[in-house]
């Protein structure tokens, strides 16, 4: 059997499967994936792979006693195996009083997240499209470090109340550094695409090398309070850590920044500039996500943050019933919305400012305040009467997400971006904010 | 690089990234197939490989399980039990690396697996201008490793295990906590390594992580605090969790340190009291201070700026797209008189100490384990090599610090424990405080970050107290330290003895792309060092 199914194929295996249990409710989960990378430093290609997954969960519950049992081996005897397992699992288990039972059949946006193109890649598409840029930084006399990833797979779920759903999706994803042989320039880019055709190796490889011969020399200044212009590369590891947040039960229970005095959480209140808005949609064209969750939950289009004020909170579903309150899944893909600057722009209508392309190691400082630290890499460049004057040494920052949206300048159109932090793609604008806080300088390039 | 809560990738629990299908817990229990089967499923790749052209073969044959138990308060959230079993087959043709895994063991899948992975190499191999050169490696035959230990932690009952959590969640709601999430991590890597250098290579690799976090909350002002657990990862049976008395280490302020038996309950209990009092502790006024920096705490400043920054892979550039390049350069090395640190400051790498993490016999390119020196009397001496590398520092062998996460993972160079070595003269953790006028005593892992090349950090910690002419006055808060790796280690003026020695851990440090976990320990005694920056991180909003 191949290991990426059709929906029909999928939905004859999950019968197939349910058809055995003889539990109180069973839901199985159904799952394939075929991934392949490679990977270059010093303009030789280091390593590569290709591996291919295929899994099947099954959860049988008795009252509130759950057990879960996984497998990846399809045949009927394993199928009807990993049943009996979670049947058994059930049995022995604990009562669950989280456990709230599965959901009947849903009703899903339609998403298109697969492309053929992507899922035909072979190891020559790789190397071809890594040949493209190898062949830009030799030429160039710079050193270059790579790495690309595709990923082709499906999901889907069915359970005993007739809920079923699947889920087809592809993705590529494609960094690069760029160094100067002397070491004293680096320069970066990422792309993410559900499409290959759109990932051009050679243009983004020519940004890269840009930014490298751009950063190199750079001279340092003082730390402290500037107004920064973050390419969407660098915004998004900051504003990750905003979405990470945005569950309610840590809110209710006090301790989250979505907590406050007096027992509260945020909802409602207006936390950031009104020009933020934050929302997610998984029929979105350039970002498409899954239009289900993991549990079998419908993905509507919903907004997060609306106008700076705080409109969801995710609710899981038991969480959701002790508040009583419409039970929210978390996101599947996260928007924000842009403006009408353009980074040239920004630059221009600066008098003083820092350009920063990337962000490295962000930590949460304070959970209380999501206050982060991190520092800038890979091009960082002093702005002067609205031009680009010259490269800066790297800073270490101190700054909240938080403090950084209620001094917002202004916003650019939004990009398809890769966080270099947890790999997840978004869509978010470039942005100009003042005080930003750098608090210390670094030597790295 | 220390993995952040998010976005792994994989398979996540609670962030953690989890190998493997899940199974009954009974199922970890048996014994997998046995040497001699696996020998003749590595033959299979070796000569499949061989005969479509590779002139070199590597195979992991790996059944990785793991036992992860995860509790709030007086609820079981999650018991995870995996296994993950497979092979991959790792070659160079036409000078050039290729890897390929598969789940199916059967013989003709493990043929058709190794033929995928000179497949391609060679596809690679148009991309390349210099071929892979291999440090000698002699065959070393048939040869099984076991972790020391004297209980395996996969034969203790999961409701046993269950019965300290919850014991420990008990306690510490009874202390104080508002509320308190507590784990358990077993894992047990089974690995066979064959080679065409004429190595059959047996190991059972075992390590335990027990850790918690308590939270306190003032509802009126909103305000909340954690304090994590003062465990440290081991590579050791469930005998770490006897709490023993001769292994705990008194300190300052009715705190303890724990070194090779931990005591969850009696840490939980201190941590709610702990807890509490973060939420009205005074905040730090900016400043230099001298530092004195608890072993649970200095493990990961070791690991981030000496660990990281000494591995070859990073110095040469080959994780200059993801983790960072490094500022400790072939030049430093070979001038033979970097300062890395004051004279006081020496740092060996392990691949042997008893209890660590970072222990086997042989790496996974099936070279045998041993220790050298990184930093000695505070000059850069050597990096971190594996063997294709090693001639690169003009060695003739390589270090044996080869990992792979996982039979589907390419093993590459990892961190061995990398430790600092105790003091030779007597000397306590009081009475290092007595000797500080102006200072800051830290326990426990906090926040964390450096720059690409490790030259600029930044930690935070646990728990901070207040040192004034000699004693500890109380506790503060909103504390971290800001240094350079270099002025920072040249700035080590003092080191308590041997007695004070423990290893701080990470159990799931991460590196590479795609990215992989690897289990690494620090070893220190407690450590002073003088006049360095701390900033305060209160905030308001």
């Amino acid at each position: 059997m191949a290991t990426i199914l059709t929906e029909a194929e999928a939905k004859t295996l999950l019968q197939k499967v349910l058809s055995y249990s003889k539990a109180d409710e069973c839901e199985v989960n159904l799952s394939g994936e075929e991934r392949g990378n490679v990977r270059y430093a010093r303009n030789e290609v280091s390593t590569s792979g290709s591996l291919t997954n295929q899994n099947l969960v099954v959860q049988s519950s008795f009252g509130k006693k759950v057990g879960t049992a996984t497998i990846d081996e399809f045949d009927d005897a394993s199928l009807e195996k990993v049943v009996r397992r979670a049947e058994e699992l059930a049995r022995l288990a604990p009562e669950n009083p989280e456990y709230m039972g599965v959901l009947g059949p849903q009703t899903y946006l339609k998403a298109n997240g697969f492309f053929d193109t992507t899922a035909n890649i072979t190891p020559d598409t790789r190397a071809e499209a890594v040949a493209k840029s190898l062949q830009l930084t030799r030429d160039a006399r710079l050193t270059a470090a790579g790495f690309m990833e595709d990923r082709h797979g499906y999901s889907a779920m069915m359970n005993s109340k007739g809920l079923f759903a699947y889920y087809p999706s592809t993705n590529v994803n494609f960094s690069l550094t760029v160094r100067t042989e002397d070491g004293k320039g680096s320069g970066y880019v990422a792309r993410g695409y559900s499409d290959i055709t759109k990932l051009d190796t050679a243009a983004a490889t020519s940004i890269a090398i840009q930014k490298a011969r751009g950063s190199a020399e750079a001279r340092a200044i003082e730390p402290g309070k500037y107004t920064v212009i973050l390419e969407p590369t660098a915004a998004v590891v900051l504003l990750e850590n905003v979405f990470f947040n945005m569950d309610a039960r840590s809110a209710d229970e006090g301790r989250s920044y979505f907590s406050k005095s007096g027992g509260k959480s945020r909802l409602g209140d207006k936390i950031v500039d009104e020009r933020v808005t934050i929302y997610s949609d998984p029929t979105n064209a350039e970002l498409p996500a899954s239009p289900w969750s993991g549990d079998g939950q419908a993905q509507q289009k919903t907004m997060w943050i609306e106008k700076g004020v705080v409109k969801n909170l995710s609710y899981s579903r038991y969480w959701a019933q002790k508040q009583g309150k419409k039970p929210l899944p978390g996101p599947n893909n996260v928007i924000m919305m842009g403006g009408n600057s353009s980074l040239d722009d920004m630059i221009k209508s600066t008098q003083r400012g820092i350009l920063v392309t990337k962000l490295w190691y962000i930590r949460e400082v304070d959970p209380q305040t999501i206050l982060l630290t991190g520092l800038t890499r890979d091009g960082t460049f002093y702005i002067e009467n609205g031009k680009i004057k010259h490269p800066v040494k790297n800073f270490r920052f101190n700054e909240s997400p938080i403090i950084m949206l209620n001094n917002l300048e202004a916003l650019g159109k939004p990009e398809r971006v890769v966080s270099t932090e947890s790999d997840q793609n978004y869509l978010i604008p470039p942005m100009k904010i003042r005080e930003f806080t750098f608090t210390s300088l670094s030597d790295a390039v | 690089m220390q993995l952040s809560g998010a976005g792994i990738g994989g398979l996540m629990v609670a962030g953690i990234p989890v190998l493997g299908n899940t199974v009954a817990p009974e199922r970890l229990l048996e014994p997998g197939a046995d040497a001699a089967a696996k020998k003749r499923l590595a033959d299979v790749a070796l000569n499949a490989a061989k005969s479509k052209g590779a002139t070199y073969t590597d195979v992991r044959i790996g059944r990785y399980l793991q036992q992860f138990l995860f509790t709030r308060e007086q609820k079981v959230q999650n018991v995870v039990n995996a296994e993950s079993y497979g092979i991959g087959i790792r070659v160079i043709a036409n000078g050039t690396w290729g890897f390929a895994a598969t789940s199916d063991v059967r013989p003709e899948a493990i043929a058709r697996c190794a033929e995928t992975a000179v497949a391609i190499a060679k596809a690679n191999s148009r991309l390349q201008t210099e071929p892979v050169k291999l440090a000698p490696q002699k065959g070393v035959g048939d040869v099984t490793w076991k972790t020391p230990l004297q209980k395996n932690a996969f034969e203790i009952p999961v409701g046993q295990k269950i019965d300290l959590l919850m014991k420990v969640n008990s306690e510490a709601m009874k202390n104080g906590a508002a509320f308190v999430t507590s784990n358990l991590f077993f894992v047990n890597e089974q690995k066979y390594f064959a080679s065409t250098d004429g190595s059959y290579i047996d190991q059972d690799v075992h390590r335990i992580w027990p850790t918690f976090t308590v939270s306190a909350v003032d509802r009126t002002s909103g305000k909340f605090k954690t304090r994590d657990a003062l465990s440290s990862p081991m590579g050791m049976g469930y005998e770490y969790l006897d709490g023993l008395a001769s292994e705990k280490i008194a300190a300052p302020y009715g705190l303890v340190g724990y070194r090779n038996s931990y005591d969850m309950v009696e840490d939980a209990t201190l941590a709610a009291k702990q807890v509490k009092q973060k939420l009205s502790a005074k905040t730090v006024q900016p400043g230099k201070y001298d530092l004195v920096l608890d072993p649970n705490h200095l493990g990961l400043t070791i690991h981030e700026s000496v660990g990281h920054p000494t591995e070859l892979d990073r110095v040469l550039g080959y994780e200059a797209n993801y983790a960072g390049t490094s500022f400790a350069t072939l030049d430093k090395w070979k001038s033979k008189n970097f300062n890395y640190g004051s004279k006081m400051v020496n740092i060996v790498a392990d691949k042997t100490q008893v209890g660590s993490l970072g222990a086997v016999g042989y790496d996974d390119e099936g070279v045998p384990c041993k220790q050298w020196d990184l930093i000695k009397d505070g000059i850069l001496v050597n990096y971190q090599a594996i063997r294709d590398q090693a001639a690169i520092i003009g060695e003739n062998e390589s270090h044996g610090c080869c990992y792979a996460d996982n039979w589907n993972s390419v093993q590459f160079q990892r961190m061995p424990n990398v430790s600092l070595k105790a003091g030779s003269e007597k000397r306590s953790v009081f009475d290092m405080v007595k000797g500080v006028d102006k200072g800051i005593y830290i326990i426990g892992r906090g926040s964390y970050s450096i720059d690409q090349q490790r030259y600029n950090f930044q930690f935070g910690g646990q728990l901070f107290y207040e040192i004034k002419n000699g004693e500890i006055v109380g506790m503060l808060d909103d504390v971290a330290y800001q240094s350079n790796t270099q002025e920072f280690w040249n700035s080590c003026a003092q080191l308590c003895d041997q007695d004070d020695y423990r290893t701080f851990g990470s159990f799931f440090d991460g590196k590479g792309q795609p990215s992989q976990v690897s289990a690494v320990s620090h070893g220190s005694a407690t450590t002073r060092f003088n006049g360095v920056n701390v900033i305060n991180t209160g905030r308001k909003i």
